[in-house]
């Protein structure tokens, strides 16, 4: 075997990636793309982790039994979303006990989306419709991105995806053609949650610090303002067929792009819910710590009956 | 693993389903667990909620053992040159059939 210069394998990396092949977990790759990889990966993982928490907030009051095992099923599902993607980077050479340290210490970030409270039940309806609407288009285009395990997971993320949006704009529906205080908790809900929905992409493309890197890398095959245009033609004319308005008064579409125009989205908001400064940042990790401290018995319970048994076979 | 304690994430088990009898068992994923018969619980959870599988394998990620990426042209190399093991490589005359 002939050892590559670093410049040579860097090429052959790239070259890779541009023929549209896979990395693979043992393949030589460029340590900042692990970096970059590890870091987008779990933030992907926390984000489906901490947002069954906003979720979960609702199943004991779901108003009947078809939503409840809706909302039950969709939250499952996320946290089988967390677990595939704890897998993939765990594969770039991370241990689960680290990533979960990430999290818990607050080192690692999470979608924004939801430091965002669900205060009504028509939030459960807008989580579903408009945030797993907005993270379907990024994870479909996710689904052909360069690192093999992720692309992998986003596959069989998306095939699961479809559902969670749907039961969203479902709850939507029931509740725009119910009385007008049904229709009015719709509409408050919309208001809430739309700008937060648009701020999912993340920063506009100038501002985006690692956009240009990991479209090199073929992780970002679109850009940040590109999807979130294709989220905006979607889901306007969902909401006019609710019949409920969009809170924004620029909106509107435009003949000669095809595209509808909007608003400008007050991205101070947007850092300061980074920075930790958001309605719900504090109680997230809060709960997510003491769901952890509180499985704690469980997972030592798991650990002494497979010990018993191994002693037991011995 | 006898952790008891402190914070444990347990052993790391590849996951292989069948999705229809007659098919292969296909990588799916992985999982943690403490032992086989947990580890093949939670493959259930996490990989057949939507009646993707009509069995499943775990097996413990250290026993798998691979090709090295690196030596991977040397590794299938021998194939490479060995044209007569495909069909192709054989001539059949005009009008035989059921070749
Ligand atoms: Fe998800
Ligand atoms: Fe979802």
């Amino acid at each position: 075997m002939t050892t590559l210069t670093s410049e040579e394998l860097e090429r052959r990396f790239q070259e890779k990636i541009d023929e549209n092949q896979y990395i693979e977990p043992k393949d030589w790759m460029i340590e900042k793309y692990r970096q970059n990889m590890i870091r987008q990966i779990s933030q992907h993982a926390h984000s489906e982790v901490v947002g069954m928490l906003p979720e979960g907030n609702w199943i004991t009051r779901a108003p009947n039994l078809r939503r409840k095992v809706a909302l039950l099923a969709k939250i499952q599902d996320e946290a089988g979303h967390g677990l595939y993607l704890y897998s993939a980077a765990e594969t770039l050479g991370i241990t689960r006990e680290e990533l979960l340290e990430q999290l818990h210490s607050g080192k690692a970030k999470y979608s924004n989306i939801f430091n965002y409270p669900t205060l009504t039940w028509a939030d459960i309806g807008a989580v579903g419709w408009l945030v797993d609407g907005a993270a379907i288009i990024n994870q479909v285009m996710l689904q052909r991105a360069s690192y093999g395990p992720y692309a992998r997971a986003m596959v069989r993320i998306c095939r699961e995806e479809s559902f969670h949006q749907r039961q969203g704009f479902e709850i939507m529906l029931t509740l725009c053609r119910g009385n007008a205080e049904q229709k009015e908790m719709a509409q408050d809900a919309l208001n809430r949650w739309w700008w937060p929905s648009l701020m999912m992409f993340g920063p506009n493309d100038k501002d985006s610090p690692h956009s240009a890197e990991m479209a090199k890398w073929r992780v970002k095959r679109e850009t940040n303002d590109e999807l979130r245009q294709r989220f905006i033609d979607r889901v306007v004319p969902q909401a006019d067929f609710l019949g409920i308005k969009i809170p924004d008064s620029k909106l509107k579409w435009n003949e000669t792009s095809q595209h509808y125009d909007f608003g400008q989205i007050n991205w101070d908001e947007f850092y300061n819910v980074i920075k930790g400064n958001g309605p719900c940042n504090r109680e997230r990790l809060k709960a997510r710590i003491e769901a952890h401290e509180q499985g704690k018995w469980v997972r030592d319970a798991a650990t002494a009956y497979a010990n018993k048994r191994k002693n037991k076979a011995a | 693993m006898t952790t008891q304690g402190k914070d444990n994430q347990w052993l790391l088990w590849e996951v292989f389903v069948q999705s229809k009898s007659g098919q292969p068992h296909k990588h799916v994923g992985s999982v943690h667990a403490p032992d086989a018969e947990m580890a093949l619980l939670n493959a259930r959870d996490t990989y057949t909620r939507r009646n993707e599988g009509t069995s499943v394998w775990v097996v413990p990620a250290q026993s798998i053992t691979a090709s090295t990426p690196e030596e991977v042209g040397a590794f299938f190399d021998p194939a490479f040159d060995k044209v007569y093991r495909h069909p192709t490589f054989y001539n059949v005359p005009e009008g035989v059939k059921y070749l």
